[in-house]
Protein backbone atom coordinates (compact mmCIF):
# COMPACT_ATOMS: atom_id res chain seq x y z
CA UNK A 1 0.00 0.00 0.00
CA UNK A 2 1.38 3.39 -1.00
CA UNK A 3 0.57 5.67 1.93
CA UNK A 4 1.65 8.75 0.00
CA UNK A 5 -1.42 8.38 -2.18
CA UNK A 6 -3.94 8.21 0.67
CA UNK A 7 -5.76 11.40 1.63
CA UNK A 8 -5.49 10.89 5.37
CA UNK A 9 -7.85 13.76 6.21
CA UNK A 10 -10.59 12.15 4.17
CA UNK A 11 -9.82 8.73 5.64
CA UNK A 12 -10.56 10.24 9.07
CA UNK A 13 -13.73 11.91 7.75
CA UNK A 14 -15.08 8.69 6.19
CA UNK A 15 -14.37 6.81 9.45
CA UNK A 16 -16.11 9.60 11.36
CA UNK A 17 -19.22 9.35 9.16
CA UNK A 18 -19.39 5.60 9.78
CA UNK A 19 -19.18 6.29 13.54
CA UNK A 20 -22.01 8.81 13.20
CA UNK A 21 -24.24 6.14 11.66
CA UNK A 22 -23.29 3.60 14.32
CA UNK A 23 -23.96 6.19 17.03
CA UNK A 24 -27.40 7.00 15.62
CA UNK A 25 -28.37 3.32 15.67
CA UNK A 26 -27.26 2.90 19.29
CA UNK A 27 -29.03 6.17 20.16
CA UNK A 28 -32.33 4.92 18.78
CA UNK A 29 -31.95 1.60 20.62
CA UNK A 30 -31.16 3.47 23.86
CA UNK A 31 -34.18 5.76 23.35
CA UNK A 32 -36.41 2.69 22.92
CA UNK A 33 -35.58 1.59 26.45
CA UNK A 34 -37.32 4.75 27.70
CA UNK A 35 -40.58 3.46 26.16
CA UNK A 36 -40.05 -0.29 26.56
CA UNK A 37 -38.13 -0.90 29.81
CA UNK A 38 -37.43 -4.58 29.04
CA UNK A 39 -36.06 -3.87 25.56
CA UNK A 40 -32.64 -5.57 25.30
CA UNK A 41 -32.49 -5.47 29.12
CA UNK A 42 -31.07 -8.97 29.50
CA UNK A 43 -28.61 -8.61 26.62
CA UNK A 44 -26.79 -5.29 26.59
CA UNK A 45 -29.22 -2.99 28.39
CA UNK A 46 -29.15 0.76 28.83
CA UNK A 47 -25.89 0.60 30.85
CA UNK A 48 -24.10 -0.45 27.64
CA UNK A 49 -26.31 1.32 25.10
CA UNK A 50 -25.74 4.75 26.62
CA UNK A 51 -21.91 4.61 26.47
CA UNK A 52 -22.09 2.94 23.04
CA UNK A 53 -24.14 5.88 21.80
CA UNK A 54 -22.06 8.55 23.54
CA UNK A 55 -18.69 7.13 22.46
CA UNK A 56 -19.80 6.64 18.84
CA UNK A 57 -21.06 10.23 18.72
CA UNK A 58 -17.79 11.48 20.21
CA UNK A 59 -15.75 9.40 17.74
CA UNK A 60 -17.74 11.14 14.99
CA UNK A 61 -16.82 14.53 16.39
CA UNK A 62 -13.19 13.85 17.34
CA UNK A 63 -12.24 11.86 14.22
CA UNK A 64 -14.19 14.37 12.11
CA UNK A 65 -12.31 17.24 13.77
CA UNK A 66 -9.01 15.45 13.13
CA UNK A 67 -9.92 14.97 9.46
CA UNK A 68 -10.85 18.65 9.13
CA UNK A 69 -7.56 19.80 10.68
CA UNK A 70 -5.52 17.52 8.39
CA UNK A 71 -7.46 18.67 5.33
CA UNK A 72 -7.44 22.30 6.40
CA UNK A 73 -3.72 22.51 7.10
CA UNK A 74 -2.88 20.70 3.88
CA UNK A 75 -5.07 23.01 1.85
CA UNK A 76 -3.79 26.25 3.47
CA UNK A 77 -0.13 25.43 3.79
CA UNK A 78 0.20 23.14 0.81
CA UNK A 79 2.26 20.91 3.07
CA UNK A 80 1.98 17.15 3.23
CA UNK A 81 2.01 15.49 6.62
CA UNK A 82 3.96 12.37 7.27
CA UNK A 83 1.48 9.82 5.89
CA UNK A 84 3.12 7.05 7.88
CA UNK A 85 2.58 8.82 11.22
CA UNK A 86 -0.97 9.80 10.26
CA UNK A 87 -1.79 6.27 9.17
CA UNK A 88 -0.46 4.79 12.43
CA UNK A 89 -2.57 7.39 14.24
CA UNK A 90 -5.67 6.22 12.35
CA UNK A 91 -4.84 2.53 13.05
CA UNK A 92 -4.51 3.28 16.78
CA UNK A 93 -7.96 4.88 16.74
CA UNK A 94 -9.41 1.80 15.06
CA UNK A 95 -7.79 -0.43 17.70
CA UNK A 96 -9.23 1.81 20.45
CA UNK A 97 -12.72 1.86 18.92
CA UNK A 98 -12.85 -1.93 18.58
CA UNK A 99 -11.51 -2.37 22.12
CA UNK A 100 -13.95 0.14 23.60
CA UNK A 101 -16.96 -1.44 21.87
CA UNK A 102 -15.82 -4.89 22.96
CA UNK A 103 -15.54 -3.70 26.56
CA UNK A 104 -19.08 -2.28 26.50
CA UNK A 105 -20.52 -5.53 25.15
CA UNK A 106 -18.67 -7.50 27.83
CA UNK A 107 -19.69 -5.01 30.56
CA UNK A 108 -16.19 -3.83 31.45
CA UNK A 109 -16.83 -0.19 32.21
CA UNK A 110 -14.80 2.79 33.33
CA UNK A 111 -17.92 4.00 35.11
CA UNK A 112 -17.18 7.71 34.80
CA UNK A 113 -19.77 10.26 33.79
CA UNK A 114 -20.25 11.31 30.16
CA UNK A 115 -17.39 9.67 28.19
CA UNK A 116 -16.47 6.47 29.89
CA UNK A 117 -14.76 3.24 28.89
CA UNK A 118 -12.29 0.74 30.28
CA UNK A 119 -9.16 2.88 30.91
CA UNK A 120 -6.91 0.41 29.04
CA UNK A 121 -8.31 1.77 25.78
CA UNK A 122 -7.30 5.32 26.64
CA UNK A 123 -3.70 4.33 25.88
CA UNK A 124 -4.00 3.89 22.10
CA UNK A 125 -6.03 7.12 21.94
CA UNK A 126 -3.36 9.03 23.90
CA UNK A 127 -0.57 7.66 21.67
CA UNK A 128 -2.60 8.48 18.55
CA UNK A 129 -3.05 12.02 19.83
CA UNK A 130 0.67 12.46 20.53
CA UNK A 131 1.35 11.37 16.93
CA UNK A 132 -1.24 13.92 15.78
CA UNK A 133 0.56 16.67 17.73
CA UNK A 134 3.91 15.65 16.20
CA UNK A 135 2.49 15.70 12.67
CA UNK A 136 0.59 18.94 13.20
CA UNK A 137 3.39 20.85 14.94
CA UNK A 138 5.88 19.95 12.21
CA UNK A 139 3.60 21.61 9.68
CA UNK A 140 2.65 24.78 11.50
CA UNK A 141 6.03 25.80 12.91
CA UNK A 142 6.99 27.08 9.45
CA UNK A 143 3.99 29.39 9.24
CA UNK A 144 4.63 32.99 10.24
CA UNK A 145 1.15 34.44 10.63
CA UNK A 146 -1.42 32.06 12.02
CA UNK A 147 -5.00 32.89 11.15
CA UNK A 148 -7.42 32.51 14.05
CA UNK A 149 -8.51 29.05 12.96
CA UNK A 150 -4.94 27.74 13.24
CA UNK A 151 -4.86 29.12 16.81
CA UNK A 152 -8.15 27.34 17.48
CA UNK A 153 -6.84 24.07 16.09
CA UNK A 154 -3.66 24.36 18.19
CA UNK A 155 -5.76 25.05 21.28
CA UNK A 156 -8.13 22.17 20.59
CA UNK A 157 -5.33 19.69 19.95
CA UNK A 158 -3.20 20.67 22.96
CA UNK A 159 -6.08 20.91 25.42
CA UNK A 160 -7.56 17.63 24.27
CA UNK A 161 -4.40 15.77 25.26
CA UNK A 162 -4.15 17.62 28.57
CA UNK A 163 -7.76 17.09 29.64
CA UNK A 164 -7.93 13.57 28.24
CA UNK A 165 -4.93 12.65 30.44
CA UNK A 166 -6.51 14.47 33.38
CA UNK A 167 -9.57 12.26 32.90
CA UNK A 168 -7.55 9.31 34.22
CA UNK A 169 -6.15 10.90 37.37
CA UNK A 170 -8.72 8.88 39.32
CA UNK A 171 -6.58 5.81 38.65
CA UNK A 172 -4.15 7.23 41.23
CA UNK A 173 -5.36 6.61 44.82
CA UNK A 174 -4.47 10.18 45.83
CA UNK A 175 -7.00 11.67 43.41
CA UNK A 176 -9.84 9.30 44.26
CA UNK A 177 -9.32 9.56 48.01
CA UNK A 178 -12.07 12.17 48.31
CA UNK A 179 -15.03 11.69 46.06
CA UNK A 180 -16.16 15.34 45.97
CA UNK A 181 -12.73 16.36 44.65
CA UNK A 182 -12.84 13.41 42.27
CA UNK A 183 -16.19 14.67 40.93
CA UNK A 184 -14.83 18.21 40.73
CA UNK A 185 -11.90 17.06 38.58
CA UNK A 186 -14.27 14.89 36.53
CA UNK A 187 -16.38 17.94 35.63
CA UNK A 188 -13.32 20.10 35.07
CA UNK A 189 -12.32 17.48 32.52
CA UNK A 190 -15.78 17.20 30.96
CA UNK A 191 -16.07 20.96 30.55
CA UNK A 192 -12.61 21.45 29.07
CA UNK A 193 -12.71 18.33 26.90
CA UNK A 194 -15.89 19.56 25.21
CA UNK A 195 -14.25 22.98 24.90
CA UNK A 196 -11.22 21.44 23.19
CA UNK A 197 -13.09 19.69 20.38
CA UNK A 198 -15.32 22.74 20.06
CA UNK A 199 -12.17 24.76 19.36
CA UNK A 200 -11.19 22.30 16.62
CA UNK A 201 -14.64 22.47 15.04
CA UNK A 202 -15.22 26.22 15.42
CA UNK A 203 -11.78 26.69 13.88
CA UNK A 204 -12.99 24.53 11.00
CA UNK A 205 -16.10 26.72 10.65
CA UNK A 206 -13.89 29.83 10.39
CA UNK A 207 -11.73 28.03 7.85
CA UNK A 208 -14.76 27.03 5.78
CA UNK A 209 -16.12 30.58 5.85
CA UNK A 210 -12.79 31.86 4.55
CA UNK A 211 -12.86 29.24 1.83
CA UNK A 212 -16.51 29.64 0.84
CA UNK A 213 -16.41 33.43 0.84
CA UNK A 214 -12.96 33.40 -0.79
CA UNK A 215 -12.02 36.41 1.37
CA UNK A 216 -9.15 35.18 3.62
CA UNK A 217 -10.24 37.91 6.04
CA UNK A 218 -12.60 36.03 8.35
CA UNK A 219 -9.71 34.36 10.16
CA UNK A 220 -7.50 37.41 10.48
CA UNK A 221 -9.52 40.27 11.94
CA UNK A 222 -9.02 41.45 15.52
CA UNK A 223 -12.57 40.75 16.57
CA UNK A 224 -12.18 37.09 15.57
CA UNK A 225 -9.07 36.91 17.80
CA UNK A 226 -10.87 38.62 20.69
CA UNK A 227 -13.69 36.08 20.40
CA UNK A 228 -11.16 33.23 20.25
CA UNK A 229 -9.50 34.34 23.49
CA UNK A 230 -12.84 34.75 25.19
CA UNK A 231 -13.65 31.19 24.09
CA UNK A 232 -10.31 29.96 25.43
CA UNK A 233 -10.92 31.77 28.73
CA UNK A 234 -14.26 29.97 29.01
CA UNK A 235 -12.74 26.62 28.07
CA UNK A 236 -10.27 26.99 30.94
CA UNK A 237 -12.42 28.45 33.69
CA UNK A 238 -16.19 28.18 33.12
CA UNK A 239 -16.67 24.48 33.89
CA UNK A 240 -17.62 25.25 37.52
CA UNK A 241 -21.16 25.96 36.28
CA UNK A 242 -21.73 22.19 36.07
CA UNK A 243 -21.29 21.68 39.81
CA UNK A 244 -23.11 24.44 41.66
CA UNK A 245 -24.82 21.96 44.01
CA UNK A 246 -21.68 19.87 44.65
CA UNK A 247 -20.16 20.72 48.08
CA UNK A 248 -16.81 21.68 46.58
CA UNK A 249 -14.79 24.85 47.26
CA UNK A 250 -16.80 28.07 46.94
CA UNK A 251 -14.23 29.80 44.74
CA UNK A 252 -14.65 27.11 42.05
CA UNK A 253 -18.37 27.80 41.80
CA UNK A 254 -17.93 31.57 41.82
CA UNK A 255 -15.21 31.46 39.14
CA UNK A 256 -17.43 29.19 37.00
CA UNK A 257 -20.36 31.59 37.41
CA UNK A 258 -18.38 34.79 36.75
CA UNK A 259 -16.55 33.40 33.70
CA UNK A 260 -19.75 31.92 32.22
CA UNK A 261 -21.33 35.35 32.31
CA UNK A 262 -18.68 36.65 29.89
CA UNK A 263 -20.50 34.54 27.27
CA UNK A 264 -23.05 37.38 27.08
CA UNK A 265 -20.41 39.07 24.90
CA UNK A 266 -20.69 36.26 22.33
CA UNK A 267 -24.44 36.49 22.49
CA UNK A 268 -24.43 40.27 22.05
CA UNK A 269 -22.06 39.90 19.08
CA UNK A 270 -24.40 37.46 17.36
CA UNK A 271 -27.32 39.86 17.78
CA UNK A 272 -25.21 42.85 16.71
CA UNK A 273 -24.10 41.03 13.55
CA UNK A 274 -27.55 39.68 12.79
CA UNK A 275 -28.21 41.83 9.75
CA UNK A 276 -24.79 41.16 8.26
CA UNK A 277 -25.33 37.44 8.84
CA UNK A 278 -28.66 37.58 6.98
CA UNK A 279 -26.95 39.20 3.99
CA UNK A 280 -24.29 36.52 4.10
CA UNK A 281 -26.96 33.82 4.18
CA UNK A 282 -28.76 35.30 1.17
CA UNK A 283 -25.49 35.47 -0.74
CA UNK A 284 -24.44 31.87 -0.10
CA UNK A 285 -27.77 30.12 0.49
CA UNK A 286 -27.70 28.36 -2.89
CA UNK A 287 -24.52 26.53 -1.92
CA UNK A 288 -25.60 23.33 -0.17
CA UNK A 289 -22.67 22.91 2.31
CA UNK A 290 -23.15 26.53 3.40
CA UNK A 291 -26.68 25.70 4.58
CA UNK A 292 -25.13 23.59 7.34
CA UNK A 293 -22.87 26.46 8.45
CA UNK A 294 -25.97 28.67 8.53
CA UNK A 295 -27.82 26.02 10.57
CA UNK A 296 -24.85 25.76 12.97
CA UNK A 297 -24.98 29.56 13.46
CA UNK A 298 -28.65 29.44 14.36
CA UNK A 299 -28.10 26.52 16.73
CA UNK A 300 -25.19 28.43 18.31
CA UNK A 301 -27.60 31.28 19.01
CA UNK A 302 -30.24 28.97 20.53
CA UNK A 303 -27.82 26.86 22.56
CA UNK A 304 -25.70 29.73 23.74
CA UNK A 305 -28.79 31.56 24.96
CA UNK A 306 -29.81 28.42 26.83
CA UNK A 307 -26.27 27.80 28.17
CA UNK A 308 -25.99 31.33 29.59
CA UNK A 309 -29.32 31.01 31.36
CA UNK A 310 -28.36 27.58 32.73
CA UNK A 311 -25.11 29.08 34.02
CA UNK A 312 -26.98 31.44 36.33
CA UNK A 313 -27.05 29.43 39.58
CA UNK A 314 -30.53 30.59 40.61
CA UNK A 315 -31.89 29.21 37.30
CA UNK A 316 -29.55 26.22 37.24
CA UNK A 317 -31.08 25.09 40.53
CA UNK A 318 -34.36 24.39 38.69
CA UNK A 319 -32.82 22.75 35.63
CA UNK A 320 -29.85 20.84 37.10
CA UNK A 321 -30.19 17.07 36.77
CA UNK A 322 -33.12 17.35 34.37
CA UNK A 323 -33.50 16.58 30.68
CA UNK A 324 -32.89 20.26 29.93
CA UNK A 325 -29.20 19.43 30.35
CA UNK A 326 -29.62 16.56 27.86
CA UNK A 327 -31.41 18.92 25.46
CA UNK A 328 -28.48 21.31 25.71
CA UNK A 329 -25.89 18.55 25.17
CA UNK A 330 -27.81 17.14 22.17
CA UNK A 331 -28.51 20.61 20.79
CA UNK A 332 -24.82 21.48 20.75
CA UNK A 333 -23.54 18.08 19.60
CA UNK A 334 -26.04 17.71 16.77
CA UNK A 335 -26.98 21.33 16.07
CA UNK A 336 -23.53 22.87 16.14
CA UNK A 337 -20.76 20.25 15.96
CA UNK A 338 -22.49 17.90 13.51
CA UNK A 339 -23.69 20.71 11.23
CA UNK A 340 -20.14 22.10 10.95
CA UNK A 341 -18.78 18.62 10.31
CA UNK A 342 -21.32 17.87 7.59
CA UNK A 343 -20.49 21.13 5.85
CA UNK A 344 -16.80 20.19 6.10
CA UNK A 345 -17.46 16.64 4.83
CA UNK A 346 -19.21 18.01 1.73
CA UNK A 347 -16.41 20.51 1.20
CA UNK A 348 -13.61 17.95 1.53
CA UNK A 349 -15.19 14.73 0.28
CA UNK A 350 -17.35 16.16 -2.52
CA UNK A 351 -15.65 19.43 -3.50
CA UNK A 352 -17.14 19.54 -7.00
CA UNK A 353 -20.62 18.27 -6.28
CA UNK A 354 -22.30 21.65 -5.82
CA UNK A 355 -19.99 23.98 -7.70
CA UNK A 356 -22.01 24.29 -10.88
CA UNK A 357 -25.51 23.26 -10.02
CA UNK A 358 -28.26 24.25 -7.67
CA UNK A 359 -29.39 22.01 -4.84
CA UNK A 360 -31.70 19.16 -5.65
CA UNK A 361 -35.18 19.18 -4.08
CA UNK A 362 -34.31 15.89 -2.45
CA UNK A 363 -31.25 17.28 -0.65
CA UNK A 364 -33.14 20.39 0.41
CA UNK A 365 -35.87 18.19 1.82
CA UNK A 366 -33.29 16.17 3.77
CA UNK A 367 -31.73 19.36 5.14
CA UNK A 368 -35.05 20.65 6.43
CA UNK A 369 -36.11 17.23 7.75
CA UNK A 370 -32.89 17.22 9.78
CA UNK A 371 -33.49 20.70 11.19
CA UNK A 372 -37.15 20.08 11.99
CA UNK A 373 -36.42 16.71 13.61
CA UNK A 374 -33.70 18.26 15.74
CA UNK A 375 -35.94 21.13 16.79
CA UNK A 376 -38.74 18.75 17.86
CA UNK A 377 -36.18 16.50 19.56
CA UNK A 378 -34.76 19.46 21.45
CA UNK A 379 -38.18 20.86 22.44
CA UNK A 380 -39.45 17.48 23.71
CA UNK A 381 -36.39 17.07 25.94
CA UNK A 382 -36.78 20.60 27.26
CA UNK A 383 -40.43 20.07 28.14
CA UNK A 384 -39.58 16.76 29.84
CA UNK A 385 -36.84 18.66 31.72
CA UNK A 386 -39.19 21.44 32.80
CA UNK A 387 -41.66 18.86 34.12
CA UNK A 388 -38.90 17.07 36.03
CA UNK A 389 -37.67 20.42 37.37
CA UNK A 390 -41.14 21.23 38.70
CA UNK A 391 -41.27 17.78 40.32
CA UNK A 392 -37.83 18.28 41.93
CA UNK A 393 -38.94 21.53 43.55
CA UNK A 394 -42.42 20.47 44.65
CA UNK A 395 -43.07 19.81 48.33
CA UNK A 396 -45.39 16.83 47.82
CA UNK A 397 -43.44 14.69 45.38
CA UNK A 398 -44.92 11.62 43.74
CA UNK A 399 -42.47 8.72 43.37
CA UNK A 400 -39.66 8.98 40.82
CA UNK A 401 -41.06 6.18 38.64
CA UNK A 402 -44.53 7.80 38.59
CA UNK A 403 -42.98 11.14 37.62
CA UNK A 404 -41.09 9.41 34.80
CA UNK A 405 -44.35 7.85 33.59
CA UNK A 406 -45.85 11.33 33.24
CA UNK A 407 -43.01 12.15 30.84
CA UNK A 408 -43.87 9.28 28.46
CA UNK A 409 -45.67 11.46 25.85
CA UNK A 410 -42.54 13.62 25.52
CA UNK A 411 -40.33 10.54 25.24
CA UNK A 412 -42.58 9.23 22.43
CA UNK A 413 -42.12 12.51 20.54
CA UNK A 414 -38.39 12.36 21.32
CA UNK A 415 -38.14 8.86 19.79
CA UNK A 416 -40.15 9.86 16.67
CA UNK A 417 -37.94 12.93 16.20
CA UNK A 418 -34.93 10.66 16.75
CA UNK A 419 -36.10 8.58 13.79
CA UNK A 420 -36.28 11.78 11.74
CA UNK A 421 -32.67 12.49 12.66
CA UNK A 422 -31.66 8.91 11.83
CA UNK A 423 -33.29 9.06 8.38
CA UNK A 424 -31.88 12.45 7.46
CA UNK A 425 -28.34 11.70 8.68
CA UNK A 426 -28.38 8.36 6.83
CA UNK A 427 -29.51 10.08 3.61
CA UNK A 428 -26.71 12.67 3.94
CA UNK A 429 -24.15 10.00 4.81
CA UNK A 430 -25.10 7.90 1.77
CA UNK A 431 -24.60 10.96 -0.43
CA UNK A 432 -21.22 11.61 1.20
CA UNK A 433 -19.99 8.03 1.14
CA UNK A 434 -21.14 7.26 -2.42
CA UNK A 435 -17.99 6.80 -4.53
CA UNK A 436 -15.99 8.08 -1.55
CA UNK A 437 -13.05 5.85 -2.48
CA UNK A 438 -12.14 8.54 -5.06
CA UNK A 439 -11.82 11.13 -2.29
CA UNK A 440 -9.38 8.89 -0.42
CA UNK A 441 -6.85 9.21 -3.21
CA UNK A 442 -4.69 12.27 -2.83
CA UNK A 443 -4.83 15.09 -5.39
CA UNK A 444 -1.51 16.82 -5.83
CA UNK A 445 -1.50 20.61 -5.58
CA UNK B 1 -1.24 39.95 16.03
CA UNK B 2 0.77 36.76 16.36
CA UNK B 3 3.11 38.30 18.97
CA UNK B 4 0.24 39.55 21.12
CA UNK B 5 -1.73 36.37 20.64
CA UNK B 6 1.19 34.28 21.89
CA UNK B 7 1.50 36.40 25.03
CA UNK B 8 -2.21 36.23 25.77
CA UNK B 9 -2.21 32.49 25.21
CA UNK B 10 0.79 32.10 27.53
CA UNK B 11 -0.73 34.23 30.33
CA UNK B 12 -4.06 32.38 30.17
CA UNK B 13 -2.26 29.02 30.18
CA UNK B 14 -0.25 29.95 33.29
CA UNK B 15 -3.42 31.05 35.10
CA UNK B 16 -5.09 27.81 34.05
CA UNK B 17 -2.19 25.76 35.43
CA UNK B 18 -2.29 27.61 38.76
CA UNK B 19 -6.04 27.00 38.99
CA UNK B 20 -5.56 23.34 38.07
CA UNK B 21 -2.83 22.82 40.70
CA UNK B 22 -4.99 24.44 43.39
CA UNK B 23 -7.69 21.85 42.63
CA UNK B 24 -5.19 18.99 42.59
CA UNK B 25 -4.06 19.99 46.09
CA UNK B 26 -7.52 19.58 47.58
CA UNK B 27 -7.22 15.88 48.57
CA UNK B 28 -3.97 16.79 50.38
CA UNK B 29 -5.68 19.63 52.26
CA UNK B 30 -8.65 17.46 53.24
CA UNK B 31 -6.41 15.21 55.35
CA UNK B 32 -8.53 12.02 55.43
CA UNK B 33 -8.09 9.05 57.71
CA UNK B 34 -7.11 6.36 55.19
CA UNK B 35 -8.22 3.35 57.27
CA UNK B 36 -11.67 4.85 57.68
CA UNK B 37 -12.07 5.77 54.02
CA UNK B 38 -10.80 2.56 52.38
CA UNK B 39 -14.28 1.06 52.11
CA UNK B 40 -15.65 4.32 50.77
CA UNK B 41 -12.96 4.59 48.09
CA UNK B 42 -13.50 0.97 47.06
CA UNK B 43 -17.24 1.60 47.07
CA UNK B 44 -16.77 4.34 44.49
CA UNK B 45 -14.91 1.80 42.36
CA UNK B 46 -17.84 -0.63 42.72
CA UNK B 47 -20.13 2.21 41.60
CA UNK B 48 -17.92 2.65 38.54
CA UNK B 49 -17.46 -1.08 37.84
CA UNK B 50 -21.23 -1.56 37.41
CA UNK B 51 -21.62 1.75 35.56
CA UNK B 52 -24.30 3.00 38.00
CA UNK B 53 -23.66 6.53 36.68
CA UNK B 54 -25.17 5.52 33.36
CA UNK B 55 -28.68 5.79 34.86
CA UNK B 56 -28.25 7.38 38.30
CA UNK B 57 -26.95 10.68 39.54
CA UNK B 58 -24.89 12.00 42.43
CA UNK B 59 -25.52 15.68 43.10
CA UNK B 60 -27.61 15.84 39.92
CA UNK B 61 -24.67 14.65 37.79
CA UNK B 62 -25.10 11.43 35.84
CA UNK B 63 -27.78 9.59 33.90
CA UNK B 64 -31.47 10.48 33.72
CA UNK B 65 -33.21 7.11 33.75
CA UNK B 66 -33.09 6.43 37.49
CA UNK B 67 -33.28 8.68 40.56
CA UNK B 68 -30.46 10.67 42.15
CA UNK B 69 -28.85 8.48 44.82
CA UNK B 70 -26.88 11.09 46.80
CA UNK B 71 -29.20 10.99 49.80
CA UNK B 72 -30.77 7.57 49.28
CA UNK B 73 -29.30 6.16 52.50
CA UNK B 74 -31.06 8.66 54.76
CA UNK B 75 -34.41 8.73 52.95
CA UNK B 76 -37.36 7.45 54.90
CA UNK B 77 -38.47 3.91 53.93
CA UNK B 78 -35.54 3.65 51.49
CA UNK B 79 -31.86 3.37 52.48
CA UNK B 80 -29.97 0.12 52.71
CA UNK B 81 -32.90 -2.35 52.43
CA UNK B 82 -34.21 -0.72 49.24
CA UNK B 83 -30.71 -0.53 47.73
CA UNK B 84 -30.09 -4.24 48.39
CA UNK B 85 -33.49 -5.25 47.01
CA UNK B 86 -33.06 -3.18 43.85
CA UNK B 87 -29.58 -4.51 43.15
CA UNK B 88 -30.67 -8.10 43.75
CA UNK B 89 -33.87 -8.10 41.71
CA UNK B 90 -33.62 -5.10 39.37
CA UNK B 91 -36.51 -2.85 38.40
CA UNK B 92 -37.87 -1.64 35.05
CA UNK B 93 -34.79 -0.91 32.86
CA UNK B 94 -32.40 -1.84 35.68
CA UNK B 95 -31.15 -5.43 35.47
CA UNK B 96 -30.38 -7.54 38.55
CA UNK B 97 -26.71 -7.24 39.57
CA UNK B 98 -24.72 -10.01 41.17
CA UNK B 99 -22.56 -8.13 43.68
CA UNK B 100 -20.40 -10.02 46.15
CA UNK B 101 -21.01 -9.38 49.87
CA UNK B 102 -17.83 -7.30 50.03
CA UNK B 103 -18.82 -5.21 47.01
CA UNK B 104 -22.25 -4.60 48.51
CA UNK B 105 -20.70 -3.52 51.82
CA UNK B 106 -18.30 -1.16 50.05
CA UNK B 107 -21.03 0.33 47.86
CA UNK B 108 -23.14 0.98 50.95
CA UNK B 109 -20.17 2.68 52.66
CA UNK B 110 -19.68 4.89 49.61
CA UNK B 111 -23.34 5.87 49.40
CA UNK B 112 -23.39 6.62 53.13
CA UNK B 113 -20.37 8.88 52.66
CA UNK B 114 -22.10 10.60 49.74
CA UNK B 115 -25.16 11.10 51.92
CA UNK B 116 -23.06 12.57 54.74
CA UNK B 117 -21.28 14.96 52.37
CA UNK B 118 -24.36 17.14 51.90
CA UNK B 119 -27.79 17.38 50.33
CA UNK B 120 -28.53 17.19 46.62
CA UNK B 121 -32.14 18.22 47.14
CA UNK B 122 -32.62 21.48 45.19
CA UNK B 123 -35.36 22.51 47.62
CA UNK B 124 -32.72 22.96 50.30
CA UNK B 125 -30.85 25.70 48.41
CA UNK B 126 -31.52 29.43 48.29
CA UNK B 127 -29.97 32.03 46.01
CA UNK B 128 -27.97 34.88 47.55
CA UNK B 129 -27.72 38.47 46.35
CA UNK B 130 -25.11 37.54 43.69
CA UNK B 131 -27.43 34.95 42.20
CA UNK B 132 -25.24 32.13 43.58
CA UNK B 133 -27.00 29.30 45.38
CA UNK B 134 -26.13 28.34 48.95
CA UNK B 135 -27.45 25.65 51.22
CA UNK B 136 -30.08 26.89 53.66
Amino acid sequence: MNLNKINIGNLFLVTAIIMLLVGLCFGILAAFTYLYPNFLKENIGFISLRPLHVSSALFWIILGGTGCVYNGIRSILKIEFSPQIAFIQWCLWIVAIIGIFYSYFTHQFGGREYWEFNPVWALPIAVAWILFIINFSKAITNVKKWPVYVWMWVTGIVFFLFTFSENYLWLFPYFRSHFVTDMTIQWKVNGSLVGSWNQMLYGTAFFLMDRISNSKQVGKNNLAFAMYFLGLFNLMFNWGHHIYTLPTEKYIRYIGYAVSMTEWVFFAKIIYNWKGSLNEIQKNYHYYPYKFIMAADIWVFINMGQAILLSIPAINLYTHGTHITVAHAMGTTIGINSMILIAACFEFLKPNLFKNKTNSKYLNFIFWLLQLSLFIFWISLNIAGIKKGIWQMSENQISYSKMMETLTPYFIIFVIAGFGLLISFFAIAIKLLKNSTNSLIINKF
Amino acid sequence: MKFKARHTFFILSVLFLIYTISIYLEPYNLNNNSAKTKNIINGKLVWQKYNCQSCHQLYGLGGYLGPDLTNLMSQQNKGEPLLKAMIKSGNKQMPAFNLSDLEMEELISFLKAADNSGSADPRKFRSNSFGMIEKE
